[in-house]
C-alpha cells in the first residue's frame, strides 16, 4: 500500500539523516529509488525543486514524492514522517539536557563539537560564496562576483548605520529582485 | 499574542523564507528568537546548534522543536513546528500539481540565483556570529582550522565523506585530551 510504503520510505529517512539536507538527499534517492516511485528525469527535477522553493529541503522533497504518489493524504503521510523521528529525538534530548550538561564527558565533547560545528558551517559558507562567484571552477563570473561583494557590504554595512542592520528576511527579498534585474537585462 | 500563536507565527515566516537549507536558517532564527524575541539566549543558540547537527532530522525541524519546547512545553513544540513545516508544504503541494515547469520560468531562475548569494552571506554570517560569542582555547582553534579546512577539500575535489565523520572525530579527540586538559585545568585552579 502507497500510504504505508510513504511512511515507511521516509520514517527512515528521518531517521537516518544526519547532517543536513545534504547528506539527506543521497539518502531520499535511495529511497525513491527502492520503492520505485519516479524515474531519473522526475527525481532530478524534484531535488532542483526541493533546493530553491523555501523551507525545509527534506520536508520539501517529502512533501513532493508523497503528493506525487499520494496526493494530500500522501503529502501529508510522508512530511509527517520524515519530521517525526527528529521532533521526538529533540524532546528527549531537551527533557534531559540540564543533568547532560553537567556531565564531564558530555562537556568534553562539547567543547570540540562547538569548533567544529562552526568550521563545518563558515566553510559550507564560504564554499557556497566561491562556487557561485565561479572561482571554485575557475571560470569567474564577473556579474554575480560583483553583486555578491555588493550585497555582502549592503548586509554588512547596514549595520553601522542601525542597531542591528537589516534583517536576514530583507536580504533575501532584496536579492531575489536584485537577481530578476541583473541577471534578466 | 498567546505564545502558541506567536510560536506558530514566527516560525511560519522563518519557514517562508529559508532558501537553500537549515543553514542559511540559523540566521533568521538568531534574528528572530534571540535578537528580536529574546526566546533563547546566545549560548542555548550555540546548544541548540549542536544537538540539531547531531541529531538526525532537518535542522529546521530541530530548531523548531528545541525553541517551542522552551517557550511552551509540548504544545509549544508542535505549534512551533508546525509553523515551520507549514509554508513549504502548501508551496511544494501547489508547485507539484500545478507548475509542471516551474524553474523554466526566467525570472524564477533568476531570482534564485539572486538568492543563492544571499544564501551564501547568511551561512557566513550565521558562523562568525556564533564565533564572536565564543572565547576559543587554542586548542579549540584548531579543530576549527582542520574543519574549516576538511571542508573546503572535501567539496573541492567532491570526495564522499559526511560531516558526521569530522563531527565525530572532533568528539573523540576532545575526549582523548580530556586527561590533559583536565590537570592543566587543575593546575590552573591551584596558581
Amino acid at each position: 500500500m502507497i500510504y504505508l510504503d510513504l511512511l515507511l520510505g521516509f520514517l527512515q529517512v528521518g531517521c537516518f539523516s544526519f547532517g543536513g539536507a545534504y547528506a539527506a538527499i543521497p539518502l531520499i534517492q535511495d529511497v525513491v529509488r527502492a520503492y520505485g516511485w519516479m524515474d531519473e528525469e522526475m527525481l532530478t527535477y524534484m531535488i532542483a525543486v526541493s533546493e530553491s522553493t523555501p523551507g525545509p529541503i527534506m520536508v520539501n522533497m517529502a512533501t513532493y514524492v508523497g503528493a506525487a504518489k499520494g496526493g494530500i493524504l500522501g503529502a501529508m503521510i510522508a512530511t509527517t514522517a520524515v519530521v517525526l523521528p527528529a521532533f521526538i529525538i529533540i524532546i528527549l534530548v531537551m527533557v534531559v539536557m540540564k543533568k547532560l550538561l553537567q556531565n564531564t564527558y558530555v562537556k568534553a565533547v562539547l567543547s570540540g563539537l562547538n569548533p567544529c560545528i562552526i568550521g563545518i558551517i563558515l566553510a559550507t559558507g564560504l564554499w557556497m560564496i566561491l562556487k557561485n562567484s565561479g572561482i571554485a571552477s575557475g571560470s569567474i563570473d564577473i556579474l554575480t562576483t560583483f553583486l555578491i561583494v555588493g550585497i555582502g557590504a549592503i548586509y554588512f554595512g547596514s549595520r553601522k548605520f542601525k542597531k542591528r542592520g537589516i534583517s536576514p528576511i530583507t536580504l533575501i527579498c532584496l536579492s531575489a529582485v536584485v537577481g530578476v534585474i541583473a541577471y534578466g537585462v | 499574542m498567546p505564545i502558541l500563536l506567536e510560536l506558530f507565527l514566527t516560525f511560519a515566516k522563518i519557514g517562508m523564507f529559508t532558501f537553500g537549507g537549515g543553514y542559511a536558517m540559523l540566521s533568521i532564527i538568531e534574528n528572530a528568537c534571540v535578537e528580536r524575541k529574546k526566546w533563547i539566549t546566545h549560548e542555548e543558540m550555540m546548544n541548540l546548534v549542536v544537538i540539531a547537527e547531531s541529531t538526525p532530522g532537518p535542522i529546521a525541524i530541530n530548531c523548531a522543536t528545541f525553541v517551542g519546547y522552551k517557550r511552551g512545553k509540548l504544545l509549544g513544540a508542535i505549534a512551533a513546528t508546525l509553523g515551520v513545516v507549514l509554508p513549504s508544504f502548501v508551496i511544494i503541494f501547489v508547485i507539484s500539481f500545478f507548475l509542471d515547469h516551474f524553474l523554466e520560468i526566467v525570472w524564477v531562475a533568476n531570482a534564485f540565483k539572486g538568492i543563492k548569494i544571499a544564501v551564501g552571506i547568511l551561512i557566513v554570517d550565521a558562523a562568525l556570529k556564533m564565533l564572536k560569542k565564543m572565547n576559543l582555547t587554542p586548542i579549540q582553534v584548531g579543530i576549527l582550522a582542520c574543519a574549516v579546512c576538511a571542508i573546503l577539500l572535501i567539496s573541492f575535489f567532491s570526495w564522499n565523506i559526511s560531516s558526521m565523520v569530522l563531527m565525530l572525530s572532533a568528539a573523540l579527540f576532545s575526549i582523548l585530551i580530556l586527561p590533559f586538559t583536565k590537570s592543566k585545568a587543575k593546575e590552573g585552579s591551584k596558581t
